[in-house]
């Protein structure tokens, strides 16, 4: 590990954080499209950003100091557990600090404030929305563990480089397990980045927010940081999905034109991305929270029967 | 002579019952508890960690054999690197108790309440704890676990007013003294089998793998139940809340963490064979436990009733660690197994530190509120800060987040788990990850709960008038809590440290440690290799504080300039205390899924719209479906032998001939 | 010998194989009549391609054959008479939600773990993969007889019936390079008219005792019913 690895790392930190509100908008645009209209610009999100960093800051009368610093953990958390996931180059820093499990506590943990946050203020929304996620994440957690499983176990690593690097090389595009566990992580990512079926998040019904409820009485840089760290969750689960499951073009070094081709790589799936998940967010229907636990144990047993596909048809051979 | 091990425990034992004569005292000066008791307690919690880590430093095993005990069987104590390490875990907890005690001690002056018994009984425990862990024979080793048992029943009804308190003594001494059967015949047949009732001497024992089997079954039995693994945990969500709060934290951070004791030095140090099948049955209780012990807590509403049954939870983590342990173990797979090994040693540790934070904390709350009951709770942040700052960070520790410990041990048994690719079972290698998966299903649960019990209890708006009074507590609570919860950031920010001092149980046990996983410097845990996983709790640590620093910097400017306002209410009138989420209705989209695992009863009583009350009834099936029926069985059974006691006198004098025949009879 | 040395044809075999033990845990918890119908006639198309596969690896032309009667029955003419029977009893709206799923689907899973440890001593060095087919194979049958424990509809328990069918058939493909054509027109002209019978039944049973619930079918006992 030398210091181009962490160079790479740094650079690589900055342009997730800068890029999330682009994936964001790209969405949106899409959704627009698809709904007939011409939908804001791709670049909207960034404006909206800077609008709420520059407006004054309001808090409850009930706020405690839990409810003040949470945006800022729950943005640290984020960001941290997203610098993880290589985005450009496999040879990062950052992916033998955090392997796949600890990108799973930080997240957790941004979760974790969050829902702290929703509680502070005393209200009902805020309480609701806070018991709402955490229930739904508490169901996708083991969902997501046993997808990861079958990629260790295949890989033999939970450093997602290396996990990263394996695929690469074995070039397992038939394998069972693997599609299977695919399948279960993108069930599992909708529910973990709020997006329909699982919860709206352009909503403006209180009774059916879960993520919204929770940020309700933000303003200002306080909302703007919690809205940045939701985009950058979408962009964190995009990339998971994509260079995990899908790793050509990723750079294996640190040259500048194996970075740019990852670049123009990662660029093109996250936009193949953003027209699946606008597609699905327009033809599927958020369900009611109690269909959530039929979701998300439909994710369980996919990952499931990626285990089982992984230790009875492709080991032993 | 100052450095040895044996003198340090020894100094220990003899604080502990020194502290406990003193309180005999306290009856006419109650002032003598707080200034002589808690300070010896606390002294004595201070020597047996200096032994402790003595003994996990040196890696020299000390034994002695004390002038105690019957002639042709003294005492002997044995004081290697797993005494060392469960020695640390005692002391460290009864250091933050006796701290804590003389705050809390001074609510309970003045009232009807024995204050010698407290003080004289809590002594006596920490001394059989620690003579549990450094006994090296059978008989010291049952006499301390009945000190322990005794001791801890007399700490426990000491609010003996209430019917309930006694009610719920009793069960507790029921169940502590049928594990201590179990315990008592395990020696036994281990004594048989290695002809002494010494360690060493049952450590030679030849065991065929049906002897070895019931040992450990009876061994598992005796220790699990006094650990409280489902389905014999009946007692702990029982007896824990009733105690006082820092007794609480006694047996639930180091009382549980004994038996845990108890089961490693049987199973691992004297039995010495593993079977795989053993290994499956640890995995699948510790994991049954540690599900049930979650969702269960997830039901209650009484803050201590909770943390008892989070308490099940953690030791089925334990065990489900020590289960992948015996399981890599006896398939050979030495390196892996010794991960798991650490990684249950780490979570006792763990556990014992942010449990003890936690119940030291509900016992501020019950000092400064006099209320239990969550639901009465709300805004305690505002009133009791810096209780609120430790809460925080045992919640935070007990879910597993980092950076703190909590997380570095469940990584760990993640990590050993996640090697069952090793494996050549087909079977086991899909067992290991769905126990695994139970295990990532728990610890999300957890946090679910505590987000359930800090919101609700020290967020939002006070839902009681007590609770709204509420005063910050003294500053010998704050202290003992403060010394956890930087230990609890200690364990989770410098893994590698603790890890290498903790090398020295599996070398001792074992006869081999886990030298990879520090091999790459103190910033890199790499339990297995470095291509497999690497964890850097260091630089975790920095980097979110980093990006809060940075953040602070950034905003520093309207940090007191923030104005307040109302909040959104819908157009609604003015938002109460009462609109405020309670607990049960946090746990309610949970306690709706899993809800056929409880005997569940709601219902509305009342028949004015404006006077109803919502119920709640949420009780452990296991009454049910286990304790209910051994308990008709044992009636039934002693009718039976009720008929022996007939009153005739005749009939007495009839069996005493046929007894005299029978011996006759035998020894002609 | 690992799983990007096989051939490419084997590889395909191996996802079709882990998508039908899938599709029998989707007609396994479908609560819909319909839905589980179509899941049915996906099963027989899997299995098709599987024969198909098969056929174009080790050149027996008749396999080929054997997949288009496989198509041609299970995927679209049996699915269809079924169908057509559900419309007729009035059931396509009918939905039966399982009552216990999450207890469905632990069995489920604990049956095929059964099947792989009850399959793997059976050692044929050459034939390790089409062993773990055949491990997948013995899942879908006992996961489609499950169905039918399961299940109170009549109609579902056919489906139940026809998936073990399946799963015997995907069995003897991949193991054997299938069975000799006359055993194959043999067995599909069974299914066949075990179809048509089960059509003429349904009917019958329904006149009787009014439902096609198979649990009221206990009223047909000798015992003296007080109702």
């Amino acid at each position: 590990m030398n210091a181009i690895d962490w160079e790479i790392t740094l650079l690589q930190a900055l342009l997730y954080a800068a890029a999330a509100p682009l994936l964001a908008g790209w969405i949106h645009k899409l959704k627009a499209r698809l709904q007939n209209r011409r939908g804001a610009s791709i670049w909207q999100p960034y404006r909206d950003l800077y609008k709420l960093f520059s407006k004054e800051t309001r808090m409850a009368h009930t706020a405690s100091i839990v409810f003040r610093a949470a945006p800022y953990i729950v943005f640290a958390a984020t960001w941290l557990a997203a610098a993880a996931i290589p985005l450009l180059s496999t040879r990062l820093a950052s992916a033998a600090m955090a392997d796949v499990i600890a990108i799973a506590g930080l997240l957790a943990l941004a979760r974790f404030f969050l829902a702290l946050a929703g509680m502070d203020v005393g209200t009902a929304f805020g309480g609701m929305g806070a018991s709402r996620e955490m229930f739904v994440s508490a169901l996708a957690e083991p969902a997501m563990l046993v997808a990861v499983f079958t990629l260790t176990m295949t890989a033999h690593s939970t450093n997602l480089a290396s996990v990263i690097d394996f695929n690469l090389q074995a070039s397992s595009l038939l394998r069972p397990s693997y599609m299977f566990a695919l399948a279960g992580l993108i069930l599992v990512a909708v529910a973990e980045t709020g997006r329909i079926p699982v919860d709206n998040p352009t909503t403006h019904l209180e009774l059916t927010m879960i993520h919204e409820a929770m940020i309700l009485e933000y303003s200002g840089r306080h909302l703007a940081l919690m809205e940045w760290a939701a985009q950058l969750k979408l962009l964190l689960y995009g990339v998971l999905l994509c260079n995990v499951f899908f790793p050509w073009g990723i750079a294996v070094d640190t040259a500048p034109g194996a970075l740019a081709g990852s670049l123009l790589a990662i660029v093109l799936k996250l936009l193949l991305l953003g027209v699946a998940l606008a597609v699905s967010e327009t033809v599927l229907a958020k369900m009611r929270l109690f269909r959530a636990p039929a979701f998300l144990n439909l994710a369980l047993l996919l990952a499931l029967l990626g285990l089982l596909s992984h230790v009875i048809l492709e080991v032993g051979l | 002579m100052a450095t040895h091990p044996l003198w340090w425990a020894g100094a220990a034992i003899g604080l502990a019952l020194l502290s406990s004569l003193v309180s005999l005292f306290s009856a006419r000066q109650p002032g003598v508890l707080r200034w002589l008791v808690s300070p010896l307690f606390a002294l004595a919690g201070l020597s047996a960690v200096a032994a402790g880590l003595l003994a996990l430093i040196d890696k020299d095993v000390a034994t002695a054999t004390l002038p105690l005990g019957l002639p042709w069987l003294p005492w002997q104590v044995r004081l290697d690197a797993l005494a060392g390490f469960f020695l640390a875990v005692v002391g460290t907890i009864s250091f933050a108790v006796g701290l804590y005690a003389p705050g809390y001690l001074r609510g309970f002056e003045g009232g009807d309440d024995s204050l010698p018994a407290l003080g004289g009984f809590a002594g006596l425990f920490l001394t059989g704890m620690l003579l549990v862990v450094l006994a090296d024979d059978a008989f010291l080793f049952m006499v301390a676990w009945e000190l322990m048992s005794l001791t801890s029943y007399f700490l426990v009804v000491w609010h003996h007013d209430h019917a309930a308190n006694r009610r719920a003594a009793f069960l507790y001494l029921l169940m502590a003294h049928v594990g201590a059967l179990s315990i008592l015949l395990d020696f036994g047949v281990l004594a048989a089998l290695g002809h002494g009732f010494s360690f060493s001497a049952m450590r030679d024992a030849e065991l065929s793998f049906g002897w070895a089997t019931a040992t450990f079954l009876l061994a598992f039995f005796g220790f699990g139940m006094k650990a409280g693994l489902v389905p014999l945990h009946a007692w702990l969500p029982e007896a824990h809340p009733v105690a006082p709060s820092h007794i609480s934290a006694l047996m639930s951070g180091v009382m549980l963490k004994v038996a845990v004791y108890g089961f490693i030095r049987v199973v691992f140090g004297l039995i010495g064979q593993f079977h795989w099948q053993w290994g499956v049955v640890v995995l699948v209780i510790g994991s049954i436990s540690a599900l049930m012990g979650v969702l269960y807590a997830l039901m209650q509403h009484d803050l201590k009733r909770l943390l008892a049954y989070h308490s099940v939870e953690n030791i089925g983590i334990i065990f489900i660690g020590l289960g992948l342990a015996i399981l890599f173990l006896s398939t050979g797979h030495a390196v892996i197994g010794t991960v798991a090994f650490i990684a249950a040693l780490y979570h006792t540790i763990n556990h014992a530190l942010f449990k003890g934070l936690l119940f030291l904390g509900a016992g501020a709350i019950l000092h400064a509120a006099k209320e239990r009951d969550l639901e009465k709770m709300g805004g305690l942040l505002r009133r009791m800060p810096w209780t609120g700052l430790f809460f925080l960070i045992g919640c935070i520790s007990i879910s597993a987040l980092p950076p703190f410990n909590g997380f570095v041990s469940e990584w760990l048994t993640f990590q050993a788990a996640l090697q069952a690719w090793q494996l050549d079972s087909g079977v086991l290698r899909s067992i290991v990850p769905i126990a695994a998966a139970m295990l990532a299903l728990t610890g999300a649960l957890a946090a679910a709960c505590f987000v359930k019990v800090y919101g609700v209890a020290f967020l939002g708006q006070a839902r009681s008038r007590p609770v709204r009074r509420a005063r910050p507590v003294p500053l010998s609570m704050r202290l003992g809590q403060g010394v956890l919860a930087a230990l609890c950031l200690l364990l989770g920010i410098l893994p590698t440290f603790f890890i290498s001092l903790l090398n020295a149980v599996p070398e001792g046990l074992l006869g081999h440690g886990l030298q990879q996983a520090t091999s790459h410097g103190w910033l890199w845990l790499t339990p297995v290799s470095a291509q497999t996983a690497s964890y850097g709790a260091p630089l975790v640590a920095i980097i979110l504080l980093l990006v809060l620093v940075a953040g602070l910097w950034l905003f520093g400017r309207g940090i007191r300039r923030v104005r307040r306002c109302d909040t959104w209410d819908c157009g609604f009138s003015q938002p109460s205390s009462r609109m405020q989420y309670t607990a049960s209705a946090f746990a309610q989209p949970i306690r709706r899924v899993f809800g056929l695992l409880f005997h569940i009863e709601e219902g509305l009583e009342g028949s004015q719209p404006d006077q109803q009350r919502y119920r709640l009834k949420v009780s452990d099936r296991a009454w049910g479906l286990f304790y209910l029926p051994v308990a008709r069985l044992v009636e039934r059974a002693t009718r039976q032998v009720v008929r022996l006691q007939s009153g005739n006198i005749r009939i007495y004098l009839g069996w005493t001939l046929g007894t005299l025949l029978l011996l006759i009879w035998i020894t002609v | 010998m690992s799983l990007e040395q096989l051939p490419l044809l084997q590889q395909l075999m191996l996802v079709l194989a882990a998508v039908v033990m899938f599709t029998s845990f989707v007609l396994l918890e479908q609560a819909r009549l319909v839905a589980a119908i179509h899941a049915f006639a996906w099963q027989g198309v899997l299995v098709a391609m599987v024969t198909a596969l098969v056929a174009a690896g080790s050149g027996l032309e008749h396999l080929f054959f054997s997949a288009a009667l496989t198509l041609a029955l299970k995927a679209l003419l049996i699915p269809w008479m079924l169908h057509r029977l559900v419309r007729r009893l009035e059931l396509d709206r009918h939905r039966e939600p399982l009552r216990r799923p999450a207890l469905v689907i632990m069995a489920a899973l604990a049956l095929v773990i059964f099947s792989y440890w009850v399959v793997t001593p059976l050692v044929a060095e050459e034939l390790l993969f089409t062993r773990n087919i055949v491990a997948v194979s013995l899942a879908v049958v006992l996961t489609g007889l499950l169905m039918m424990v399961i299940r109170t509809q009549a109609v579902a328990q056919v489906l139940g019936f026809m998936s073990m069918e399946n799963g015997l058939f995907l069995a003897a493909v991949s193991d054997t390079d299938g069975m000799p054509l006359a055993v194959e027109l043999g067995v599909a002209f069974d299914v066949l008219v075990a179809m048509i019978l089960f059509g003429v039944f349904f009917f019958q049973i329904r006149e009787s005792i009014d439902s096609l619930d198979v649990d009221r079918m206990n009223r047909l006992t000798e015992r003296v019913d007080e109702s």
